[in-house]
């Protein structure tokens, strides 16, 4: 379980800095989907930042399966999944030892570590990729890659940032796939998007981010009910104020 | 708790053993790049020696016909007088000569008439090469000029030694040993070199790089501190300026023997004793510049600036040796507690042949392993910086 309390967040000079995150607050509970949605620049990935421990907030707080992001930070890591919004993957090694790597990281003891990266590659599909370099993978190779170090350790929480960003609708489909598994296995997941359908195909929560608020959340349903609209675009751009960041 | 920089440490290891241009680096350009130049110098030296032991001073004289006893008294010290060429200042500018003497037209007639007979040098004194021509020229004038003025005082029933009231005498005291000093002093730098560029490539590689490849991000999320992950990708690109300079070393220590230096009166008594004790005072100086290098690396704000700035930082181990081949001086104790300044006066001593002195080498890998801490130390800083992994 997440829960994110009150986050601040500004970046800039002191004379004029820029409120990236202003207020957040949200609970993501195990067993759940949870969807950040929001125009591009509303916060998204500065928040998830502050969620995986790789920026401390200004104010407020995380806590994941109830430790402190900024005080417990390596119990929270080892309970964390997390795939950013940068994925890079080195290039000279193959994605099974950029996979292992991760797993070391994580402190896997190594017999461990084969039997968990056969698993990962039989249920995100990567067994024909898993012994190549990466270097010259498409971008559909490279989110699967990534994808299996993101759960190589058997993460309770899965935070995905943008991930079907630059995904083919296969790829797209099948990692939705992943996605309600790791539902159905009673994980944390928490993913941000800019596209309504999506989060709304698979979300149980909906949290709706602009300008670094969080202006609305609740189910696909209730959302439609606050927006005034049975379209479900219509309630976003409503909810959230313009219609700026969404052909993005 | 398993130590999990030693992950880092050989993943780094693995990936960079991959990739053919560190590769290339490590094992090539930097072991060979000393050598080489070493040998280039020696050649210089060595060549410098023959000139000084045989060759003929080589003068274009202009107007010889107005001083032929002058003329021949410099053939018959070992000057072989030129017919000089049309325009002596261009020849001297575009350096088809050092010098060239010029006779003056009223040189006849003064010379006669008891004057001071005019002879023109021309030179450029600020070639370093002419130098050893110019003074010998200008010491076969003046040597001819006071025995001239000598046997005309004789004439005049005069006591030359009335207008010398000092009679001047030199002794030079240089020994090819001494000489090749100069040439001794730009060992140390070049093993500083090796040190700097064999790990070079991967410090910014795995730094700066892996920013610019979008696996900083990921990587620092895993369950260690920030200042592991560091010390990991210090320690391997230690290792490989390390691995540099053992095969720089050992290229030396064959080097060595097959040039006939002995035959020079040169003496650098290099043996694999002395090699193992160089590589071993210079470890923790591999962490020095591993750590400013990552250091340095994770400060800047791309890939390319990584690049421009980790090369200056090759510069600063330069200044002490390049000022003690200006100026050679003996050391004090204090000297040994300088980093990279006290290490010169130590390998200066190893490749001579002197015997060690302990408490000299304990003060330089006392002060250079305080140096590596320190370093380490403003890495982690830079490291734990929220911005490092956020490119743009």
């Amino acid at each position: 379980m997440i829960s994110v309390e009150n986050l601040h967040k500004s970046f800039g000079t002191k004379k004029a800095p820029v409120h990236a995150v202003a207020g957040v607050s949200f609970t993501a509970l195990d067993g759940q989907i949870t969807g950040l949605l929001g125009p591009n620049g509303a916060g998204k990935t500065t928040t998830m930042r502050m969620l995986y421990t790789l920026m401390a907030p200004d104010q407020g707080r995380v806590l994941v399966d109830g430790f402190d992001a900024v005080s417990q930070a390596t119990e929270v890591r080892t309970r964390l999944g997390v795939l950013p919004d940068a994925r890079g993957l080195y290039k000279r090694l193959t994605a099974r030892e950029n996979i292992e790597y991760f797993a070391r990281l994580q402190g896997i003891p190594e017999a461990l570590i084969a039997k968990r990266i056969s698993e990962l590659s039989a249920r995100i599909d990567m067994a024909e990729i898993l012994d190549r370099r990466t270097e010259g993978f498409s971008n559909g190779q490279r989110v699967k890659t990534a994808l299996a170090r993101t759960l190589v350790h058997d993460p309770k929480n899965v935070i995905l940032d943008e991930p079907t960003n630059g995904l083919d609708v296969m790829s797209t489909r099948s990692l939705r796939k992943v996605m309600l598994g790791l539902k159905s296995e009673g994980r944390c997941v928490l993913f941000s998007s800019h596209i309504m359908q999506e989060v709304a195909a698979l979300c149980d929560t909906i949290v709706v981010i602009a300008k670094g608020r969080v202006v609305a959340s609740g189910t696909a349903e209730s959302l439609r009910e606050l927006g005034g609209s049975n379209n479900l675009e219509d309630a976003f751009v409503k909810i959230i104020g313009s219609d700026e960041g969404l052909m993005a | 708790m398993k130590m999990r920089w030693l992950t880092v440490f050989l993943k780094e290891v693995k990936e960079n053993m991959r990739d053919r241009r560190t590769m290339m680096t490590t094992f090539l350009v930097s072991p060979l790049l000393g050598p080489v130049l070493f040998a280039v110098l020696i050649g210089v030296v060595l060549n410098l020696e023959k000139d000084r032991a045989e060759k003929l001073l080589e003068l274009p004289v202009v107007d010889a016909q107005y001083a032929p006893n002058f003329v021949a008294y410099l053939a018959q010290h070992g000057v072989k007088v030129m017919p000089a060429p049309s325009n002596a200042e261009a020849a001297i500018k575009s350096r088809d000569f050092d010098i060239v003497m010029r006779i003056g037209a009223k040189f006849p007639e003064q010379w006669r008439s008891g004057h001071s007979a005019e002879v023109e040098l021309l030179y450029d004194p600020s070639r370093q090469t002419a130098m050893r021509v110019i003074s010998r020229t200008q010491v076969l004038i003046e040597s001819y000029s006071r025995q001239m003025g000598s046997l005309r005082l004789l004439a005049r029933g005069v006591n030359p030694e009335t207008i010398r009231p000092i009679e001047l005498r030199q002794t030079d005291l240089s020994t090819p040993e001494s000489r090749s000093s100069q040439v001794l002093s730009m060992l140390p730098y070049l093993l500083f070199l090796t040190l700097f560029m064999g790990g070079m490539s991967m410090a910014i590689d795995a730094t700066a790089g892996e920013r610019e490849r979008q696996s900083l991000e990921p990587l620092l999320i895993n369950p260690l501190a920030r200042g592991e992950i560091m010390f990991g990708k210090v320690s391997a690109s230690a290792a490989f300026a390390l691995t540099s300079l053992a095969l720089t070393l050992l290229l030396y220590l064959v080097g060595f023997k097959m040039v006939p230096l002995e035959q020079f009166g040169m003496k650098l008594a290099l043996n694999a004793q002395g090699c193992l004790f160089l590589f071993l005072l210079l470890v923790p100086l591999a962490l020095v510049a591993s750590a400013a290098q990552t250091a340095l690396a994770a400060f800047s704000k791309s890939f390319r600036e990584a690049q421009s700035q980790v090369s200056l930082l090759m510069l600063i181990p330069a200044l002490p040796s390049m000022m003690l081949a200006i100026n050679p001086i003996k050391p004090l104790l204090w000297f040994y507690a300088v980093p990279f300044f006290g290490h010169n006066f130590l390998i200066e001593r190893v490749v001579r042949g002197e015997p060690i002195e302990l408490i000299p080498a304990l003060i330089a890998t006392g002060s250079a392993t305080l140096l590596a801490l320190v370093l380490l130390f403003v890495a982690s800083r830079m490291y734990r910086r929220e911005t490092l992994a956020v490119s743009a």
